[in-house]
């Protein structure tokens, strides 16, 4: 009669190992917040929108991260069917969550802006709000499915398909939401402010934005991905080791 | 098939079974719960995809090649058939499935052997468990496949029943037929069989001949094997 | 071990239509779903009709949004049953052990949801015209083209996500959810096009939402075609 699985090997390195504190986090967590202080304090309010205007350093580049994280897992996704590896499978689960997370939060603040600047909560005549929360069902879906699977292997194909499909869905929602008659309404109050002629205070809050958003999104699903391979080893050990 | 294994995650369910099956032979293979005997069949009916190894049916690799699998029957738990349709309906679209050359005739053929051709247009809901297996193995052999898996087929069964499976096999058997039996009852498999196997934890660890057997020893040396539950080299049995 | 030499198993069409039938088969003994989907539509059809006042939103203004709804869960329903009837006694495993290749098993199961889809909507149109008080003529011809190009895109979509719903343990719930946002693109550019119909308004106006759906059809159900043999166990 064996006894328990710990006595017999001890635990791989990989959980052991680990550092402590997750250094790559740390830094994008203090970075995005230098960026916050600098919009917030160190950059000119814009003469049209006021304060609100500020969103704008967070709301764009979080979409960035958001459309990083969903590329990344589409593509990991085609990955994996192609080489049946389950780390691309991995990779695709913590992208989606991160992607989903930031996504709710462009929404957030896209809704935030639009209460104060257009005075309603919702504008379905905004194709890029649209499309936002189009993207996020699509994200949503596929995280509902990967928790209706328990088997892992069918888990990792049935995802990969959705995640090709939702890639490819893609441009038709775009197509589709700039199309339709809803967004040619006469828009109340003035749209966003144009990039180009932004004054080089703004551009470069704004450009570090943008450096220290991506930094965290890549932090963010490194982290997620570690939690995954924990996890998936601590389920390997738990089934080698439990039976008799 | 040859080095054949089926790996789920970390489990290997089938591990590297060679077996090979002539025309007219009938392989009965016996094994506790878990040994991996279904898993086996459905990798040997196209089913699942071996991690290893390839299943051939004369000469042609069965994942590939529709023609190979066009000479497979399966008989499983599960009856396979569509409950609102009538028997006849269902035997007649496994046959058309296969391109049998006359369905229709064919689907009453395989009725007929299994004894359930009065039953034909009664839809198979309103059929017993046991008529529905029967159906059910007419519809896997409507095609007069060249190789027959069959798991577990005289599960719910009655004597009548039993007898026209056994007739059946008979009957496929001598027109040059392969059939693989899975079954727990070492008596069912020894009355039918021509060869014997044992599998245990996923390898195949016992064949042979039913001509060279002695029931009552083989029985014995079955339970042994499955009470000791352990690796084949333990039990001095060459892997 | 010779072969059966007179085995002619079916091609890829032949076979796609040896499921369409029994499929239709199996829903006519029963005909449970297509009733359900029939007595839903017009459940629907009534309630949106005493929704509005009247005399604040036309019946003939509301009748291109009320169609689209009750296209999209009637279909719903009817997928759901599309592979249901598959796993009760396994009858996957048939179809999958068979000579007919994975491709034949998906065009059959969805040239018959097409079916399905379209005998409902052969119910549900014409109730449409008769509670709503529209007119008959080229624009109801128009807006039931706009309904089938619709229906292909719910249908090659619709399958694929039953076939991979069945096998998980919230079936009822994913079947929905995957469809969701790949129905949005569909039922947008398709309502937009109808609207505008409905409204009298030329063809020519609603070109770019014509081709947008006529692309999805398209690219759909190639993509769907490729992607179902992966949603099965192998």
């Amino acid at each position: 009669m064996t006894s328990s699985s710990f006595s017999r090997s001890s635990p791989p390195a990989a959980l052991v190992d680990r550092p402590v504190i997750d250094w790559v986090l740390l830094v994008a967590i203090a970075s995005v917040a230098a960026v916050y202080v600098r919009a917030i304090a160190f950059t000119p309010i814009e003469a049209r929108q006021g304060a609100v205007q500020k969103l704008y350093y967070l709301h764009f580049p979080t979409a960035l991260g958001a459309y990083i994280a969903v590329g990344v897992t589409a593509l990991t996704s085609i990955v994996f069917l192609w080489l049946h590896d389950e780390r691309a499978d991995r990779l695709a689960e913590a992208s989606a969550e991160v992607g989903a997370m930031f996504l709710l939060v462009v929404m957030a603040m896209g809704s935030i802006w639009a209460h104060v600047i257009w005075g309603t909560w919702w504008a379905w005549w905004d194709p890029r709000l649209s499309l936002t929360l189009f993207l996020w069902f699509v994200v949503i879906a596929y995280l509902v499915l990967r928790g209706a699977i328990e088997d892992p292997a069918q888990r990792g194909r049935y995802s990969a398909v959705l995640g090709i499909l939702g890639a490819l869905l893609i441009p038709f929602i775009h197509l589709s939401v700039y199309f339709t008659d809803a967004h040619l309404h006469p828009m109340p109050i003035v749209a966003k402010p144009d990039k180009p002629s932004l004054p080089p205070e703004m551009l470069l809050t704004f450009l570090l934005s943008f450096a220290a958003f991506t930094l965290l999104t890549v932090a963010l699903i490194r982290a997620r991905y570690r939690i995954g391979v924990q996890r998936d080893l601590l389920a390997a050990m738990d089934e080698s080791g439990g039976g008799a | 098939m040859s080095g054949v294994s089926r790996t789920f995650g970390r489990r290997r369910a089938v591990d590297g079974v060679d077996l090979s099956l002539d025309a007219g032979d009938c392989l009965a293979l016996f094994g506790p719960n878990g040994a991996g005997k279904t898993t086996l069949l459905r990798v040997i009916a196209g089913l699942l995809k071996p991690t290893t190894g390839s299943v051939r049916v004369g000469g042609r690799e069965l994942r590939s090649d529709a023609a190979a699998r066009g000479q497979v029957g399966l008989i499983s738990h599960q009856s396979m058939l569509y409950r609102a349709l009538t028997a006849r309906e269902n035997v007649e679209f496994a046959a058309r499935l296969y391109g049998s050359p006359e369905p229709r005739a064919a689907a009453l053929r395989a009725l007929e052997r299994m004894r359930v051709a009065d039953r034909a247009d009664t839809p198979v809901r309103a059929l017993s468990r046991g008529l529905q297996q029967r159906v059910s193995i007419a519809r896997a052999i409507a095609h007069e496949p060249r190789v027959v898996l069959l798991d577990e087929p005289y599960t719910g069964l009655d004597a009548a029943g039993g007898a026209a499976l056994t007739d059946m096999l008979q009957l496929l058997r001598a027109a040059g037929a392969s059939l693989l039996l899975v079954t727990h009852n070492v008596d069912e498999g020894l009355a039918v069989a021509s060869h014997a196997a044992i599998m245990l934890s996923g390898r195949l660890v016992r064949r042979d001949a039913c001509a060279t057997l002695d029931a009552r020893r083989y029985h014995a040396d079955y339970r042994a094997l499955v009470l000791a539950g352990g690796t084949p080299t333990a039990l001095g049995v060459p892997a | 071990m010779t072969d059966r030499a007179d085995l002619q198993p079916p091609g890829v069409l032949a076979a796609a239509w040896l499921v369409v039938r029994k499929d239709l088969a199996i829903e006519y003994r029963t005909r449970t779903a297509f009733l359900s989907a029939v007595v839903f539509s017009i459940l629907g059809l009534t309630i949106f009709y005493f929704a509005w006042d009247q005399s604040v939103v036309a019946p003939g203004d509301r009748a291109p949004g009320v169609l689209w709804v009750v296209l999209t869960f009637s279909a719903l329903l009817g997928l759901q049953r599309s592979f249901g009837i598959e796993e009760h006694d396994r009858g996957i495993d048939a179809l999958l052990v068979s000579p007919i290749s994975r491709e034949s098993i998906y065009l059959g199961k969805a040239i018959g949801n097409l079916a399905f889809l379209s005998a409902v909507q052969l119910v549900a149109i014409p109730a449409l015209v008769l509670f709503y008080n529209l007119r008959l003529g080229q624009p109801l011809l128009i807006v039931s083209g706009i309904v089938f190009l619709a229906m292909l895109g719910i249908v090659a979509v619709g399958t694929l996500f039953s076939a991979m719903a069945v096998n998980t343990r919230l079936a009822e719930l994913l079947l929905p959810m995957l469809s969701l946002p790949f129905f949005v693109p569909i039922l947008m550019n398709a309502a937009q096009a109808g609207a505008r119909v409905f409204a009298g308004r030329p063809m020519s106006e609603s070109l770019a939402e014509l081709k947008i759906l006529i692309a999805f059809d398209i690219v759909f159900i190639i993509a769907c075609t490729l992607a179902f043999p992966f949603t099965l166990e192998e």
